[in-house]
């Protein structure tokens, strides 16, 4: 059945809904907890269905509810907003609805590389360009638990190019958006400035003194991809743009110029190679001019390598986010939970699609009496592993409000 | 929470709420206060109303501030001037000054203006906004000494970071410290206290990385405190002021207080109209207006909609109900004193007799002075209000008149003035734009040319928002530039 019809089209996607949309485990993760509470019956849907159509305000009283409107109304997508002070469906009745709680989210998109990355461009994404996201998740993730001290971290795929960080913490969802505003400040290092004229880097250091201590930590954590990436797989300077674009660091001139005479005579020289004659360079300084050069180093290895984040995605608590497990509508790809442990093996082309899915739904026969079920359905697909990551992960979040109800000073920090 | 009964004396027995202070003898041993707990005194209506009054002048300052950009320091001047004329607030050095009268009045106001502005979130976020502003003024301002009191006065939940962690972190947190020269900057670290504050507490530090950061705590030096102070300051407000708005229901029961208090956020929401709400505001260009003036100015300093109902009233000696009370709120602003708008509208409405004057009108005028009923202090409409759909007749000229009708109206109304036919492709254009106030504000800088207002001027460098903002800036212009040949004109005279 499933063979037989284009792989997007809405009868495949209401397959999907109806036989593998893991509903339950959706509303565990969002919810905390067997019985619904606020935090999943004043929760936001919104639905983009055919035709660009953009349904808003949607709430749901349990999974089935959510299950059976998503069912009826077949979107392409569907998306997560924060929880309201009432339920969102009745706005038009009540007195106000206010954004309450909401995960922190964090959203990397391989276009904010776009300016660096030599190997693809714009929707595209391989293997070579992926590194950036599987630094940029070590780094994230690294800095939200060392630092914030969060512990409920959620890595989603987002179907193409990017991925999804959702943070579940009790402290975390209730940040205000000056709060957020202030984590995405402490976070952001590389921030685009325009369109065209790609990324500027801003808010590094204090003047002339050292890094500040996370991003020191994070220096060390981008070293080895520094090396790997930019200087060996992209060989982002191996181009005179490149290198121009490399030598806008350097805040000494003569160094500049000198480093400009050679590479200029031979423009496509391996950038691991530039590299070297940058830092005989810095080594031939005395200790007082060779200072800024080593922060200008630094700079450097941050500005190519440090997460670049959507800030605007993170800042309020009522931006929609597409939710997990659903189709990318270009791809056909499932948004699936990823294990932050093994980002660095983790391949984007080996996602299951949703034609995929649907074909091992055929292939696998139902046994003879036996009921289908959407969880006997998921076992029988590639997208089981992923279920289970979501499913464990929801159980972790409900024991720990339970400890929480149990014992409330726990938390009380 | 408020008894408007009469005066009592000052309850002696509510010390407590104060903080607690061994070495003054004052009610209010400081300066700084966080507003926890109600002003638990009696006051009358009036002093209820005017010390809000008051204190609003102080924070549209501050609004304003923010609106046009200033620098803090610019800011803070600006505030500060604002503040020493209606919200003195004298140091503890001030020993001859009446400390406690400053600090209750200071007490009081603060809690009027939580009532009038908790009713809904936008209010409240501006009031957060504009009060923490206050806060931070006096806090940067506070003698060392009475800051320093203050601060032991009040726990705020700070767990100081004991020299066995400061060194454990010392790398991390050395590198944060701010301080002039290496040496210097060592030993003030050496002398440096730490606190842990959960990291929310402290979110305009998190953002510009000056803390060190550890699993949700938030190393902060006692040189920064400043930031927890007033992240406290903020959050409290805001919890207090949702409180405040739940119990409100309850405050119905007095029917005088919450006109005053619709009257006090509604000068709020008007934002820089929030100067031509008062009878004393600064509208009224300091001499007294005279009923037989108001024909004289109308023609020089009114804009379009209160000169055609000026022009209607002296035609047809008669002014329908919201026609009167729309130009009567505007004379009032303007600066008529209640017994010269008696006297402009006896005079104006000169085909009834003194009887039926009496019986239907007098009432009406001082009703709209708030002496009479609700004794509500009712400010004048501004443009928006003007231009609101359902003000028919007595709506905004630019937008109700239809084109031709608009255009010999302009000119005949302002050709003394020097607008001319070619003037009018510009307005014109503005106006089919939608943009009413640009080309009433347009029309202003040409029949002010000749006081030396240029194209892009606008009013004092805005656009009109106020009937009362236009004529007030008119009157202003003219006694600067006109002013002086006028007198030596009178002067030369016979
Ligand atoms: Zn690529």
């Amino acid at each position: 059945m499933a063979s037989t019809m284009d792989a997007l089209s809405p009868e495949a996607m209401l397959t999907f809904y109806r036989r593998l949309y893991p509903f339950k485990s959706v509303y565990g993760w969002l919810n905390h907890d067997h019985m619904p509470t606020r935090q999943w019956t004043h929760r936001e849907f919104a639905f983009t269905l055919a035709g660009d159509v953009y349904v808003r305000y949607k709430s749901y009283n349990n999974a089935d509810e959510l299950k059976a409107d998503v069912c009826k109304l077949n979107p392409s997508r569907f998306e997560i907003g924060p929880v309201y002070s009432a339920r969102p469906r009745d706005k038009k009745t009540v007195r106000q609805l206010t954004p309450l709680q909401r995960e922190l989210v964090f959203d990397i998109d391989m276009t904010d590389y776009d300016p660096i990355r030599t190997c693809c461009s714009e929707a595209n994404i391989c293997k070579k360009c992926w590194k950036w996201i599987s630094a940029a998740v070590k780094v994230l993730d690294e800095s939200v638990r060392e630092h914030y001290g969060y512990e409920q971290l959620l890595w989603v795929y987002s179907g193409r190019r990017g991925i999804h960080l959702w943070i579940s913490d009790p402290e975390a969802l209730d940040l205000t958006d000056a709060q957020r505003k202030a984590v995405v400040g402490w976070m952001n290092v590389v921030v685009a400035s325009g369109q065209n004229e790609g990324m500027k880097k801003v808010n590094l250091r204090a003047g002339t003194k050292a890094l500040p201590p996370p991003l020191q930590a994070a220096l060390d954590t981008l070293l080895p991809y520094f090396t790997s990436i930019v200087l060996e797989e992209q060989d982002c300077f191996g181009s005179e743009k490149g290198y121009e674009a490399l030598l806008e660091f350097i805040p000494d001139v003569k160094v500049a110029d000198s480093l400009r005479k050679t590479w200029s005579a031979d423009p496509t020289k391996p950038s691991a190679s530039k590299w070297l004659d940058l830092k005989a360079e810095v080594k031939a300084k005395d200790r007082s001019q060779r200072a800024p050069l080593m922060h200008a180093m630094e700079d450097i290895i941050l500005h190519y390598t440090y997460p670049r984040i959507d800030a605007e995605v993170s800042k309020h608590r009522n931006h929609l986010l597409k939710a997990p497990f659903c189709i990318h509508p270009k791809t056909g790809r499932v948004c699936v939970p990823v294990d932050p442990r093994g980002i660095d093996s983790f391949d984007p082309e080996r996602v299951p699609t949703i034609g995929q899915l649907l074909g091992e739904l055929d292939e696998g026969m139902v046994v003879e009496g036996e009921e289908s079920s959407p969880d006997s359905d998921v076992q029988r697909t590639s997208l089981a592993p992923y279920v289970e990551m979501m499913n464990k992960y929801a159980t972790s979040l409900m024991d720990l409000k339970r400890k929480a109800k149990q014992d409330p000073d726990t938390l009380a920090w | 929470m408020f008894k408007s009964t009469e005066r009592k004396p000052f309850q002696q027995q509510d010390t407590a709420i104060y903080q607690a202070s061994t070495s003054s003898h004052l009610q209010y041993p400081h300066r700084l206060n966080f507003y926890d707990k109600p002003p638990l005194f009696d006051v009358t209506i009036e002093e209820f109303e005017t010390c809000a009054l008051e204190r609003l002048r102080v924070l549209a300052e501050i609004e304003s501030s923010a609106a046009r950009n200033r620098t803090w320091e610019e800011s803070k001047t600006a505030i500060r001037a604002q503040a020493e004329k209606h919200l003195v607030l004298k140091q503890n050095s001030a020993k001859y000054d009446d400390l406690d009268g400053q600090r209750r009045k200071d007490h009081l106001s603060h809690f009027v203006l939580r009532l009038a502005f908790c009713r809904s979130e936008d209010l409240r976020r501006r009031f957060v906004k504009a009060e923490s502003t206050l806060f931070k003024v006096r806090y940067e301002d506070d003698i060392l000494t009475d800051r320093e009191a203050f601060l032991n006065s009040r726990n705020f939940n700070t767990i100081p970071v004991l020299p066995d962690e400061k060194k454990k972190y010392e790398s991390q947190l050395y590198s944060l410290y701010y301080g002039k020269n290496e040496t210097e900057r060592k030993a003030a670290f050496e002398r440096e206290k730490y606190f842990k504050v959960k990291w929310t507490r402290v979110p305009d530090l998190v953002e510009k990385r000056r803390v060190f950061l550890n699993r949700g705590w938030a190393y902060v030096p006692s040189q920064e405190q400043s930031s927890i102070i007033f992240g406290e300051y903020e959050n409290q407000l805001e919890k207090a002021l949702e409180l405040t708005a739940r119990l409100l229901p309850r405050l119905d029961e007095d029917t005088r207080l919450i006109p005053i208090l619709n009257n006090l956020s509604q000068g709020f929401i008007a934002g820089s109209s929030s100067e031509w709400m008062g009878e004393n505001g600064e509208g009224t260009c300091g001499e007294e207006i005279r009923a037989e003036m108001i024909d004289d100015m109308s023609k020089r300093h009114f804009p379009m909609c209160m000169k055609t109902l000026h022009d209607r009233l002296q035609r047809d000696n008669h002014l329908k109900h919201f026609g009167r009370l729309q130009y009567g709120l505007f004379l009032k602003v303007l600066g008529l004193s209640i017994e010269e708008a008696v006297a402009f509208w006896r005079k104006s409405f000169s085909r009834i007799t003194d009887d039926k004057f009496n019986k239907e009108y007098r009432y009406n005028i001082r009703h709209s002075y708030g002496l009479e009923g609700k004794r509500a202090n009712y400010p004048a409409k501004n443009c928006l209000q003007i231009m609101a759909p359902g003000s028919g007749e007595y709506g905004c000229p630019y937008k109700t008149y239809n084109p031709d009708n608009l255009q010999s109206a302009l000119l005949s109304t302002y050709s003394h003035q020097g607008l001319k036919a070619a003037d009018l492709p510009d307005i014109m254009q503005l106006v089919n734009a939608n943009s009413f106030h640009t080309a009433c504000t347009r029309v202003f800088e040409i029949t002010h040319s000749s006081c030396g207002v240029k194209k892009g001027d606008g009013v004092n460098g805005e656009h009109v928002t106020h009937p009362n903002q236009y004529a007030a800036h008119s009157r202003e212009l003219y006694k600067a530039t006109k002013g002086a040949a006028e007198s030596e004109d009178v002067a030369m005279g016979p």
